[in-house]
């Protein structure tokens, strides 16, 4: 057992570490109010391979793997949740097209999200299917063409800013199986009837695109199926299995970045006559928050790890991704307590830390669908 | 143009606290994080950017363990082509120790070119460069912020005292230190990295370069470090701002600076 990091992935964490510093850091606050964000960040994380690391070499990637991914991902989200979750969510779901997806769409969608050139998302959470995925209503009918896409989606990443979206959609309504109703298409955000609002008033993670979408007759061929028809809820509890591991780092990020700049504040800070640092209570604060970060940061890395070498566990992917959202509200909650009033205001970056942490125990599997999926692996079925 | 390029590895010391150890010789180091000296990223940039113009070979050294090896990976992952790390086997160094050992592994590389940093941001020495000169015979020049190749030749800009620039011509080979803010060094990339996994990092212990006792013993020894006593001389201006920025007006005139 081996508990430490490759000195190719120690390489990579502090290259990413400093392009978080040096390009992220000063851009934060700003992209923060401006609900926005530069795209040629995106393409200069592109040019520097931090983008879809997990890509194989032949589709444009680095042909790493889900670690690599999580470990550029803490450090950006380390320096700021928001753009951390733009710069890196351009490679969200495409996964299914690595996973069951032909030759020709990955030699055709998968090269430009490396690179920076494109960004997609995946379209799955519909207003009145949230946790409950396949209930999701929007429906692609077959003609003769190919199939036509009617219905709308909401709270989807990059449905403004992607070239192309993963669309979880409703084929086999009749299918006696809830299981087997649903297929997953590649949508092109420029073909005609497709409509997508940025949603604003977001607590948190702003400068990322979040929006609503619409389909209207939306025409796509026949081969814009990715994987199976009436397979699409299995193929998207597989994905879930694999964006869960990451995106718990996410929270090791938020987490990390929380207890930075509690660390900073409480060596400055002077209160009775001392700095606050010196309190035993600050002292206990900052040695659970580096306890619970620690955790995470394994389980997290267990988790990546495990996918890895092809022996992903849902299980424990679930408990990372439960855990450490976990972690980031209870850190960036102290975090912020050490900070004092000061803490309440957004010249203060742990405000921003705090307003993002949240989403990470609704979204990506909200904590109770992870305990689902725990207690099931554990007592099994009742 | 094939450049040898000088690296070490420092700890990093922005925003922390230092302590002095208890040997009171040295700063407690142990619970720092390291980082490429950041003299050493501006002479590793402009090393591959006269690589990229001109053609040749950068070779990156540094002496030092293998922890050490981090800023040559980094060197390889910026583009240089092959490193060399010297084991220095953890014994005391000091600036003109090592001078003598990476002047007695450069002599044997073929180089037109010899680029280190101004300095090290540990102890601020900006001993090594100069030295290292001297120690291979070669022409220098320090606190450069300029290169440009012209035939046989190199011209350096070197940054003086109170903003004036010298303009310097060196016959090659050359060393030159360099001062930041030469260019703008490149981020290291995920391919980079990759890449540098394949290229040559070559380990020499330093007990099979022959050197003597003599060039390995420092001939400056720290004895003791501490924080100078408090001392008076400081003015607390205290009161409205307005009222205190009149005050420090007032001191700036007696003083003699022109306002």
């Amino acid at each position: 057992m081996d508990f430490e990091l490759s000195r190719e992935q120690k390489d990579i964490q502090k290259a990413a570490r400093e392009f978080a510093e040096g390009e992220i850091r000063d851009l934060a606050r700003e992209c923060d109010i401006s609900e926005s964000f530069p795209p040629e960040l995106i393409k200069k994380a592109g040019e520097l391979g931090f983008l879809g690391v997990f890509i194989p070499e032949e589709y444009g990637g680095a042909g790493l793997g889900f670690l690599e991914h999580a470990i550029i991902l803490e450090e950006f989200w380390r320096v700021d949740p928001g753009l951390g979750q733009q710069i890196c969510s351009g490679t969200f779901g495409c996964e299914e097209f690595l996973l069951f997806g032909t030759e020709e769409q990955k030699k055709k969608y998968l090269p430009p999200l490396a690179a920076g050139d494109a960004m997609m998302g995946f379209a799955i959470t519909e207003p009145d299917a949230g946790s409950d995925t396949a209930s999701a209503a929007t429906s692609a009918v077959e003609t003769a063409e190919g199939y036509v896409v009617n219905g709308s989606k909401v709270m989807i990443g990059n449905g403004t800013v992607g070239k192309y979206l993963a669309v979880f959609v409703l084929t086999d309504g009749d299918n006696p199986s809830r299981s087997q109703r649903h297929s997953i298409f590649v949508v092109e955000t420029d073909t005609p009837g497709y409509e997508a609002n940025r949603l604003h008033g977001k607590m948190g993670l702003r400068a990322s695109d979040t929006s609503s979408i619409f389909f209207s007759g939306v025409k796509v061929p026949k081969d814009a199926i990715i994987g199976q028809r009436g397979k699409g809820f299995h193929q998207l509890m597989q994905f879930f299995d694999r964006s869960r591991a990451y995106v718990a780092s996410h929270g090791v990020g938020l987490a990390q970045g929380a207890m930075d700049l509690a660390i900073k504040h409480v060596k400055g800070r002077v209160q009775f006559g001392q700095k606050i640092a010196s309190f035993q209570s600050t002292q206990f604060k900052i040695a659970e928050m580096a306890a619970k970060i620690e955790l995470a940061r394994t389980l997290t890395h267990k988790a990546c790890d495990l996918l890895d070498k092809g022996k992903g566990d849902s299980r424990i992917t679930a408990i990372a991704k439960m855990n450490a959202a976990r972690t980031a509200v209870e850190v960036v909650d102290e975090a912020l307590q050490l900070h004092g009033g000061y803490g309440y205001f957004n010249d203060q970056d742990i405000e921003r830390f705090y307003r993002a942490a949240k989403v990470l125990e609704i979204y990506e599997g909200a904590k109770e669908i992870e305990k689902i999926i725990i207690g099931r692996h554990v007592l099994g079925r009742f | 143009m094939d450049i040898v390029v000088c690296v070490k590895r420092v700890p990093f010391t922005q925003e922390v606290d230092l302590e002095i150890d208890r040997s009171k010789r040295f700063v407690a180091t142990e619970s720092l994080a390291h980082v490429i000296n950041d003299w050493d990223s501006y002479a590793v940039e402009e090393a591959i950017l006269l690589k990229e113009k001109l053609g040749g070979e950068v070779t990156a050294v540094t002496v030092g363990s293998e922890d050490d090896e981090e800023v040559l990976r980094r060197a390889l992952a910026m583009g240089a082509d092959r490193a060399v790390r010297i084991e220095s086997g953890g014994m005391p160094m000091d600036g003109t120790v090592v001078a003598g050992i990476l002047a007695s592994v450069i002599r044997n590389i073929p180089c037109d070119l010899v680029l280190t940093g101004v300095q090290a941001d540990d102890d601020n020495q900006a001993v090594v460069g100069v030295t290292l000169a001297e120690l291979l015979g070669l022409s220098h020049a320090a606190v450069v912020r300029g290169i440009e190749v012209s035939g046989a030749d190199i011209v350096a800009r070197i940054e003086l005292e109170g903003g004036v620039d010298e303009i310097r011509r060196l016959r090659l080979p050359a060393l030159l230190t360099i001062q930041t803010g030469i260019n703008e060094p490149r981020y290291v990339s995920v391919m980079g990295i990759r890449k540098a996994s394949k290229k040559e990092l070559k380990v020499i212990d330093v007990k099979e370069l022959g050197l003597s006792q003599n060039d390995l013993v420092p001939p400056t020894e720290i004895e003791e470090i501490y924080l100078p006593a408090d001392t008076g001389g400081a003015e607390m201006l205290k009161g409205d701002p307005s009222v205190v920025a009149e005050a420090v007006i007032d001191i700036m005139r007696r003083k003699g600076v022109a306002l």
